[in-house]
């Protein structure tokens, strides 16, 4: 089923320039073949659609063409010169040749300039096979060159006397191979947007540059691998195709850090990664990847990787390694031990967003079917549960709404409580493109994120809430628009339910949640809130983005409904460049709450109490299931510490670091007679685990993940298991160590079990999947391609509901004791508990977590640069280095949690969303001190 | 479970559902949503507070919505 795909597939061919949208047809004679394409069409790729290969050096179909490099020349019929293919847009009737004598001699000549000034090391370079200088040389014939190469014929030339810069620990750069075709830098800007790379110099002396010519390390650099990608020579060549050579053969498969979730090709030897490239079919990122997914793999094969099964009888006693079938026969007996003696609610699950859809299926189909309860949750508890209960009680599923395509058609664009520049990079290069291009940006976020104003990008509004504020100012955005007759009013009469878009109009119309009013408490000017109003209701179509800044707040969902309010007052739901769009902060955050992992629902969203649901299931698996909700995470544990709920097993997932308020959970977890930790690494939940069952890595995985867009793609394994076992393997066999009998082959008869047991997944299967690349759900009789955009013609719930949103204040509220709020985040580099990235050379970029502190508020405790400080909450106090920036407003701290050792949860408190238990993460008051000593 | 800790959360739900317009729908509402969502011991432990001192902590409308789920003599 994972045929290996050789290197040269039809997939890697490079048109040259971008595909062109679908319009009117024009046709050509290439080299006496007719030829039809868009219109705008490039001479080059018209060409290359018919197979017809051009020759070039600074043409790639990621970016723009540029016409520089003059390989690329053509004639055509009637027309004097020799115009470059790439930049000559296809016309009607054309003629012509891409081969001539006159065409040959001008090729040779222009590489013969080029190779003049490049070091003939082919047989020891790192591109030796995979170059395009050194093809298109031989391409066009070129047998001499006459111009000071070599020591028999000294010239002027640049490769020599040249440094190159190592600084970057997964790709260098060697000035001395660089021919100035200008791909890397327009990669760094078209496709990325960060603008890091220039060409400094002029005429024979230009070269490319990094930031103010900086090292790259230093620069601004974002080490995104999109100007490797495009370098056409080994100028800028990854470290591991240097020290192991280039790739035999490439699998497809889907990245396992953010909820973009792209697609990416593991280029191979033998089972040994040799790179990761993106994947240009890959419909979430469209070839592009980021410094995560394209370079932070190397945690796969890290020595700390757990291979062997190890049990102990307490947490204090060190780990012993045991069998498989000895580990699983232990947990078996222990969890009907603990079932026998506290009765079969006593035990549960808890799955993860890091896993697959297969994986999290299989999961709870044990936690329901053998363990005999609903007590499975995932770890979308502690991030984007509230995006599942606002979203169904407002549009009628729960789900993003849009493809990450949908972006391109936007004329406005919200985020709010979002960061992805930092949390979904490759998103966001496709949400600063339309920027770029002329759309509008509101960012309402407590933080100067970049988004607000970086290279080419300025936002037009910046909302710079407090934090826990943000239902006061939806309501706020929402008052302006009622009030000033920016309602879609012919949207709502048609879609939406009467009443209660009536009782919500009434309520934001009231003066208490007008921007004026609300300003003391958001600190938000109400000018900025009524310009910001407009923007989002008049400005063409207009879609918001939204992350944990959203969900995780006691108010988080209370604010997604908000959200959904606003998009359905404004008419912007169900077409393209619109919508809700929730940035899920995992890879399958989407599939793992698809699949049944709550513990009030089955897969597909059905009510555990839905009779005819339940039943459909019980004779499937062959058991009665029960009718009542299980208990959520948090809930679990504090189950635990009233004796009741005392053995579970925790595939993926490490909530003693990455769950709030950390004293109370590993007071939890000490509680518990059995903690069974499933992972790659001992975490920090495994020093309260009685047994630890090796996990396997997205490499070693077959499966799908779900992204944030409903999109279902392919995870192919590339490596054997280095425990032996894949995860639904270990999850079937306690299964069935557990007396409940599973029997699956491959995740393709899981994925099976799926689609005929949920209707949005009706039409899902690998074969499909293969051929399709990926699908969108619903995929059934109704969509069988899959739905890009849902609630079209009528929402999924039937007419939208209005719900109102009162703001409530959170309890957390800032003292004399602490006064100020921390609220916490990610960067680029690292992700989430750092389990993966601190286990590679993502922590050059980023070694310690680090607490941003406004310069005022360091000044009046004497804190400077870098000085340790200590952070205490009403939960528990912590230490960090504090960095002085006014990205934060005075009165607000930020900080990230990837590091263990920084505590950031041990400071956070229990608080949580009304609705979900999801934990309030983003709102703490705090104390911060200089450390003395430091 | 502990009950302050289920009080606070049981009034957060409340805190949401008071705000609409029709109160009887908004006990139902709340009554609904602890049905749909706390696992029965959750449930258990919060309607002892009904008859006892702690009930003066919960919103007028959780506790209606107590009162409610009680009589449906189900949530246990």
């Amino acid at each position: 089923m994972n045929a290996p795909q050789p290197m040269n597939t039809s997939q890697l061919i490079d048109f040259g320039t971008p595909k062109v949208g679908a319009g009117d047809t024009v046709t050509l004679e290439i080299d006496g073949i007719a030829v039809s394409v868009p219109a705008g069409t490039s001479l080059m790729r018209a060409a290359a659609e018919a197979g017809i290969m051009v020759p070039k050096l600074c043409a790639t179909d990621i970016v723009k063409p540029f016409g520089s490099c003059r390989l690329c020349l053509v004639e055509i019929e009637g027309r004097r010169g020799y115009p470059s293919s790439c930049t000559t847009p296809a016309e009607a009737g054309m003629k012509v040749r891409t081969q001539t004598p006159q065409l040959a001699k001008l090729r040779r000549n222009v590489m013969e300039l080029y190779i003049s000034d490049h070091p003939l090391d082919c047989l020891t370079c790192s591109a030796n096979g995979n170059c395009e200088l050194q093809t298109m040389a031989g391409v066009v014939g070129l047998r001499d060159v006459r111009y000071g190469s070599g020591d028999a014929n000294p010239g002027e030339n640049h490769y020599t006397d040249v440094v190159k810069d190592e600084s970057n620990p997964y790709f260098s750069y060697d000035p001395g191979k660089c021919i100035v075709c200008n791909l890397c830098v327009r990669a760094c800007e078209e496709q990325q947007g960060t603008f890091a790379l220039t060409i400094a110099g002029r005429g024979f002396g230009s070269r490319v540059t990094a930031g103010q010519a900086q090292p790259f390390l230093e620069s601004d650099c974002v080490s995104c691998g999109a100007c490797v990608q495009a370098c056409p020579t080994a100028t800028l060549m990854e470290k591991t195709v240097i020290e192991k050579g280039q790739a035999e053969r490439s699998v497809t498969t889907t990245c396992a850090y953010c909820g973009v979730g792209c697609g990416l090709r593991a280029e191979m030897k033998g089972s040994e990664v040799v790179r990761m490239v993106p994947w240009k079919d890959g419909r979430a990122n469209e070839g592009h990847a980021c410094v995560k997914g394209r370079f932070a793999w190397g945690y796969a094969t890290h020595p700390d990787r757990i291979t062997k099964p190890m049990i102990r009888a307490k947490i204090t006693d060190p780990w012993r390694e045991v069998s498989w079938q000895e580990a699983l026969t232990h947990t078996a007996n222990e969890f009907r031990r603990i079932q026998k003696k506290h009765g079969p609610n006593s035990i549960g699950g808890i799955v993860s967003s890091r896993c697959t859809n297969e994986e999290d299926y299989l999961v709870q189909k044990l936690v329901r079917a053998a363990f005999g309860n609903n007590n499975v949750d995932t770890c979308a508890r502690v991030c984007h549960s509230p995006t599942g209960y606002g979203l169904k009680q407002t549009l009628g599923e729960s789900a993003g709404t849009q493809t990450f395509k949908s972006v391109e058609q936007a004329d406005g664009i919200v985020v709010i409580g979002a960061n992805p520049s930092d949390a979904h990079p490759v998103f966001s290069s496709r949400l600063k493109r339309r920027v770029r291009e002329g759309a509008k940006l509101i960012v309402i976020d407590p933080r100067e994120i970049d988004l607000v104003s970086s290279p080419h990008i300025k936002a037009e509004q910046h909302l710079q809430l407090r934090p826990g504020t943000n239902v006061a100012v939806l309501s706020a955005l929402a008052h302006v628009i009622v009030t000033e007759g920016l309602v879609d009013e012919a949207f709502v009469a048609e879609r939406c339910e009467a009443k209660a878009f009536r009782d919500w109009r009434e309520f934001v119309a009231r003066p208490e949640n007008s921007p004026e009013a609300l300003e003391a408490a958001s600190g938000v000017p109400a000018a900025k809130v009524r310009a910001a109003a407009r923007l989002y209701a008049t400005g063409g179509n207009a879609a918001i983005y939204y992350g944990l800044g959203v969900t995780e707040h006691s108010q988080g969902s209370t604010t997604v409904i908000a959200i959904a309010n606003l998009a359905m007052a404004t008419g912007n739901v169900g077409r393209e460049g619109v919508g809700v769009n929730p940035l899920r902060g995992q890879n399958n955050v989407q599939g793992s709450c698809d699949m049944g992992s709550f513990p009030h629902e089955l897969p597909g969203y059905r009510h555990v109490s839905d009779t005819i649901t339940r039943q459909m299931f019980e004779n499937a698996w062959g058991v009665e299931l029960q009718p009542e909700p299980g208990l959520r995470i948090p809930n679990m544990f504090d189950a635990a510490l009233d004796g009741s709920f005392l053995g579970l097993y925790c595939q993926g997932e490490d909530p003693a670091q990455s769950d709030p308020d950390t004293h109370h959970v590993t007071a939890a977890l000490s509680a518990m007679e059995c903690v069974v930790v499933q992972d790659l690494f001992l975490n920090e939940t495994a020093k309260y685990a009685h047994v630890f069952l090796p996990g396997a890595s997205f490499l070693e995985k077959d499966g799908t993940f779900t992204n944030a867009e409903r999109r279902i793609s392919r995870v192919r394994r590339v490596m054997p298991p280095l425990a032996g076992m894949a995860d639904w393997e270990v999850t079937m066999a306690l299964s069935r160590a557990l007396g409940y009998e599973m029997n699956y082959q491959h995740p393709s008869e899981i994925m099976d079990e799926i689609a005929r047991l949920t209707p949005t997944f009706a039409g899902v299967s690998y074969d499909k999947l293969d051929s399709a690349g990926s699908l969108q759900w619903p995929c059934n009789d109704e969509a069988p391609d899959g739905t890009p955009t849902m609630h079209v013609d009528q929402f999924v719930r039937g007419k939208g509901r209005f719900l109102i949103t009162q703001y409530v204040p959170t309890d957390e509220k800032v003292t004399r004791r602490f006064p100020l709020l921390l609220t916490t985040g990610r960067v680029l580099s690292q992700y989430n508990v750092g389990a993966q990235t601190r286990r590679t050379a993502n922590t050059d970029f980023y070694g310690a977590d680090l607490l941003e502190i406004h310069p005022h508020d360091a000044e009046e405790r004497g804190i400077r640069e870098g000085d340790h400080v200590g952070i205490e909450s009403r939960a528990g106090n912590t230490t960090l280095p504090a960095t002085l920036t006014e990205r934060v407003q005075p009165g607000v701290v930020y900080t990230t949690f990837h590091f263990p050792e920084s505590g950031a949860n041990v400071i956070t408190t229990d608080n949580s969303d009304w609705a979900t238990n999801c934990p309030e993460y983003k709102v703490t008051a705090v104390q911060v001190s200089r450390l003395a000593g430091t | 479970m502990n009950r302050e800790h289920l009080i606070k959360m049981a009034n957060q739900i409340g805190g949401f559902f008071e705000a609409m317009p029709d109160s009887v729908q908004a006990v139902a509402d709340v009554a609904k949503h602890l049905k749909n969502t706390w696992e029965p011991r959750m449930r258990v432990e919060i309607l002892k507070t009904l008859g006892t001192a702690d009930e003066a902590k919960l919103k007028p409308v959780v506790r209606d919505a107590l009162i409610s789920l009680g009589r449906s003599g189900k949530p246990a």
